[in-house]
């Protein structure tokens, strides 16, 4: 059954596969300066290699904007996805895969009543506006840099010839594995939150996580797509994206990698914050629309030769076409699959405003009134919740969203003698230990309160502010989403 | 990697060879036509036969050239380019040997007072096969030279043509036989007919530059 649910993932990991390595390798194949077996089996290693171990940080992006809870929901929603992009390639309108993934789980929070991350959502949007003059950028800046050097070395045309040809390929592979660790989080991102596979310990030599082996089933089903269909779609496309030389093709992927890194790497991420620069946010990015900003840049550096405005519009069409459509389709298919197939899309969460809520939600600024009239009431579903939020008075989407965070119920008692194992390859700070063993025994209904309870005891379980304590606050989350989960007696 | 351009500087010394056969045939062919004129019969049967032997090595080395650019899948983009270059380099290369073959064949009289107008045409000819080789390896290295060597093609092509109009006119004011006449004029025609390959090489060079811009 699990394979059925994760068919549609995997089905869109095919199509990612037989539609994109045309951005990776398509002026390197139908250029024949690279042959297609060659290519495919290079970009077919390393996507799965960079979905593997790059993959966690865009798809955690997508896990944010909305955290699909059932594996009914999460094929709905990849089906959903499937369907717009195959519907709009067909209408010839300009779809993102990426896009599409966003509309799609946008759907499934409207159906379900979740409350959606707003800051995550405007993350993820302003990529797609950024991402493009990006790549131009980074395009414009190579292809200069690239002809001027050529010139220097008064290059023999054969040995550029050979150097383009080595180049393609090397950063061909850099650019397989981006789009993989990039990607990834479209096909695989939403079964993240409702993943059925253990982590396991390989030899007790390094640990393969549940997400990490999802992912490498998802890169799996991308490198099928690349050695199944892309040749058709790269001799297909080719003409009318990229009749560019080999030496442009290159510069183009470069850049693309470039971009495709920035928004994929953790590493860099953490690299920037720890030297005091503003961190990029990890997002599943567009890899076509990236391309074509790097070809513009391309263009704009051959003094505007060979630009077609008019893509550009059709790209600005696509950032609402694509997530509109999936959106749509998605909340009309988890409609179809709930009450027509009786498969059950949504985990229902449980929800209760207690005192210590409405405390805690005062001090974020939310008006205690209409909160303290649902007080003591639980509520299942986020829908339910929903329905007697608004029945009180209009919220805006980020203060509902504050609300289900405080409110939502959880069961966790606290078992000091677990963290040992728990954090057995990274363990707490003694003054961390000694605030959890402070906790032991007691029983928490809020993931909030133990966390509150942690930071009353240990400064160390005390979120930073200001800049470069990014990294910082995301391992303490980490840690205590560990903790929630070794002391979580039900949900 | 290393195989890559181990290969790829093998063959690079095979399109240099050529060109260097290409401008030896050329001077080889200046220096036949001057020891003809000056009646030196050895040397220039000498020279004969030396520029026939560069031309068919120049056949066989394109004739590799051609073949493992399309074997090897080198230089896709341009390939085509390229090979038209070569060939029809080649065709000056041909042109040049058969004009001297004919020289010696033909026994062509020349008359005394047109015999350094024969050197200067024959002299500019060959500039313009010197230019011509140096575009050609300029498309491989730098491209912009290009266009400073075929400028100076173009100009000792017209230099040629000027040379030549002159001698046709001078031969046919002469009172001499029309069949002494047209055996001139033909051999005029013949040596101007080389630059003027030369000047189709570089038609074809120049549109490849372009692509090559592009």
């Amino acid at each position: 059954m699990i394979w059925l649910f994760i068919s549609t993932g995997l089905f869109l990991g095919w199509s990612l596969g037989a539609n994109h390595a045309v951005n990776v390798f398509g002026t390197a194949v139908v250029s024949r300066m690279v042959k297609f077996k060659v290519a495919a089996t290079v970009a077919g290693i390393f996507v799965i290699l960079g979905a593997v171990f790059s993959g966690a940080g865009a798809s955690r992006t997508l896990t944010e904007l909305g955290a699909v809870n059932e594996l009914a929901g999460c094929f709905t929603v990849a089906l959903a996805v499937a369907l717009a992009v195959t519907w709009m390639t067909g209408l010839e309108l300009p779809v993102s895969t990426s896009q599409a993934v966003v509309g799609g789980i946008v759907g499934w929070n409207l159906f379900t009543g979740s409350p959606t991350d707003m800051a995550s959502l405007s993350k993820i949007v302003s990529t797609w506006v950024v991402c493009p003059l990006l790549s131009a950028i980074f395009a414009y800046g190579l292809y200069e840099s690239a002809t001027f050097v050529i010139r220097r070395s008064r290059l023999h045309i054969l040995h550029l010839d050979a150097y383009t040809r080595i180049g393609l390929l090397v950063v061909g592979a850099f650019a397989s594995y981006t789009l993989g660790a990039n990607n990834i989080g479209n096909v695989m991102g939403m079964f993240v939150a409702a993943s059925p596979f253990e982590n396991l310990d390989v030899f007790h030599m390094f640990s393969f996580s549940g997400t990490q082996q999802l992912f490498l089933i998802g890169g799996i089903a991308i490198a099928i797509g690349i050695f199944t269909y892309s040749y058709k779609v790269m001799v297909t496309v080719s003409d009318q994206l990229f009749k560019i030389t080999p030496l442009a093709g290159l510069i183009v992927v470069l850049a693309e990698s470039l971009v495709l890194f920035l928004f994929a790497s953790e590493g860099l991420e953490a690299w920037l914050i720890g030297h005091g620069l503003p961190s990029i946010p990890l997002v599943p990015l567009s890899s076509t629309q990236v391309v074509i900003g790097a070809v513009i840049g391309v263009g704009f550096a051959k003094r505007g030769r060979g630009i077609n405005y008019r893509v550009l519009g059709r790209i600005a069409i696509g950032w609402i076409t694509a997530p509109v459509a999936a959106c749509s389709i998605s909340f009309v298919a988890l409609f179809i699959v709930q009450n027509v197939f009786e498969q059950k899309v949504v985990h229902l969460v449980p929800y209760k405003i207690t005192p210590d809520v409405v405390r805690a939600l005062t001090k974020e600024g939310i008006p205690p009134g209409p909160l303290a009239k649902l007080s003591g009431r639980p509520f299942l579903g986020s829908a339910n919740f929903r329905q007697a939020l608004r029945g009180q008075q209009r919220w805006t989407e980020n203060q509902l969203f504050l609300i289900f965070s405080y409110s939502e119920l959880d069961t966790i008692r606290v078992d000091s003698a677990l963290v040992p194992r728990v954090f057995a390859s990274a363990p707490l700070s003694a003054g961390q230990a000694e605030a959890v063993k402070k906790l032991h025994r007691r029983l928490f209904v809020h993931r909030w309160q133990v966390v509150q309870s942690l930071v009353d005891s240990c400064d160390e379980w005390k979120p930073r502010s200001g800049r470069g304590t990014e990294i910082l606050n995301k391992e303490l989350k980490q840690r205590r989403e560990l903790l929630f989960t070794a002391f979580r007696i039900q949900r | 990697m290393d195989l890559l351009l181990r290969r790829t500087r093998e063959l690079e010394l095979q399109i240099d060879e050529y060109l260097d056969i290409v401008v030896r045939g050329a001077l080889l062919f200046k220096e036949g036509v001057k020891y003809y004129i000056k009646g030196q019969a050895d040397q220039f049967e000498e020279h004969v036969v030396l520029i026939d032997q560069m031309e068919s090595r120049a056949d066989s080395l394109r004739r590799s050239i051609e073949t493992r650019l399309y074997l090897e899948t080198l230089i896709p983009e341009f390939r085509g380019d390229v090979l038209g270059l070569l060939e029809s380099s080649d065709k000056v290369m041909n042109r040049a040997t058969e004009t001297l073959t004919q020289f010696k064949v033909e026994s062509p009289e020349i008359l005394e007072d047109l015999k350094p107008m024969f050197m200067d045409l024959t002299d500019s000819t060959t500039a313009a096969v010197e230019s011509m080789v140096l575009a050609i390896r300029s498309y491989f290295r730098e491209l912009e030279k290009v266009r400073d060597h075929i400028n100076k093609v173009m100009f000792y092509e017209n230099e040629s043509d000027s040379i030549g109009d002159k001698i046709k006119r001078l031969v046919f004011s002469k009172d001499i036989d029309l069949s002494r006449k047209i055996h001139m004029r033909y051999f005029v025609s013949h040596i101007e007919g080389i630059a003027d390959e030369a000047e189709d090489v570089c038609d074809r060079l120049a549109i490849a530059t372009i692509k090559r811009h592009l």
